[in-house]
């Protein structure tokens, strides 16, 4: 066990946390608009993020045993849990993004801590940092194309894929977990700009927002 | 606006995540204490100005943020390779066909970098003499 001292950021409730989001929810009125909206915006708000640092072969066994799913070796793959609600992504040859339910996050760092004992490694909580907006709706990509010069062509960008790239002005996580929705992965202090970046850029869709 | 292969990432990626870093492969003096002020002025401050082929740092800085290397030619803008860090080029200024290594590239005479250095100026670049 490494002589690392570890709190937790979010002890017993998460009474009093507020999403990177809160500011915009007071500022910009909620949209639903009639029926079939074309892009849906969605916030998973206070989800559990863990950057996780090391050698791919170091980390590999620990985030198998911890979240049950192989640590992605390949570049920009994404692995998730069989069920769905733990995943971790390549971010870069020594570094990855473990998002797990809220709550779970501190527990599963003192797992893997204790996992990978005295290796080389590093494990940085950053849940209060970002939060998780997926975008749904069949227009979905168009709003992603306005913004973005990543290639998000389905052929370009198979499910199962995550880049970190330029969003609007700022920078964003663009995630394609599953077939009928994109994940946006966004750093609190962007936040704001990029939810109203969205909703202008959906604006001629229809939006839903929730 | 070059569209620019990040060797860890392993795909092309738009010219704004990047930013250029300056020449690469400066290697720091091995022996610190005993280096000549000349050498580490040489190290800290002098860089090459190449007009063709030149071996550049850069950094993927919205992607994966890893540095990595590109040989480029400063007259066309065109990128030979990118290779990570801790390899060497394969392409060099030395080993290219003579006809690729010319190409958009007028030579300049008697060692002046900039073509068209009028004769005048050869005296702003000598060194004063004491
Ligand atoms: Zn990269």
């Amino acid at each position: 066990m490494s002589n690392i001292q570890e709190f937790d950021c979010r002890p017993d409730s998460q009474q009093g946390a507020e999403s990177s989001l809160h500011w915009s929810y007071q500022n910009q009125k909620p949209r639903s608009p009639g029926q079939n909206p074309g892009v849906q915006i969605r916030e998973h708000a206070l989800l559990g993020h863990l950057t996780l640092r090391g050698g791919a072969i170091v980390l590999d066994e620990a985030v198998r045993d911890v979240l049950g799913t192989t640590l992605p070796s390949r570049p920009h793959a994404i692995n998730q849990n069989d069920a769905g609600t733990h995943s971790i992504q390549w971010i870069s040859p020594d570094e990855w993004l473990v998002i797990v339910p809220g709550g779970e996050e501190f527990s599963i760092e003192a797992q893997l801590r204790k996992a990978l004992g005295d290796a080389h490694f590093s494990i940085v909580n950053v849940s209060g940092g970002q939060t998780v907006l997926t975008l749904s709706g069949e227009k979905a990509l168009e709003v992603l194309m306005k913004s973005t010069s990543y290639d998000v062509h389905p052929l370009a960008f198979p499910v199962g894929k995550g880049v970190t790239t330029t969003f609007g002005k700022a920078t964003a996580i663009i995630r394609r977990p599953a077939e009928d929705h994109w994940e946006l992965v966004i750093r609190r202090s962007f936040a704001d700009y990029i939810y109203r970046w969205l909703l202008d850029a959906s604006a001629e869709y229809g939006v839903t927002t929730s | 606006m070059f569209h620019i292969h990040c060797p860890y990432c392993d795909e092309y990626r738009e010219e704004e995540e990047f930013h250029p870093r300056g020449q690469a492969h400066l290697a720091r003096p091995a022996t610190p204490d005993t280096t000549t002020d000349d050498e580490w002025g040489g190290y800290l401050f002098f860089r090459d100005n190449e007009r063709g082929i030149h071996h550049e740092l850069w950094v993927h800085s919205v992607g994966c943020r890893k540095f990595f290397n590109i040989t480029r030619n400063t007259a066309t803008y065109e990128i030979h390779e990118t290779y990570k860090m801790g390899e060497r080029p394969s392409v060099t200024a030395e080993n290219l066909p003579d006809s690729q290594h010319q190409s958009g590239v007028q030579a300049a005479t008697s060692g002046w970098q900039t073509v068209g250095a009028r004769p005048e100026s050869a005296s702003l670049n000598q060194e004063e003499q004491v």
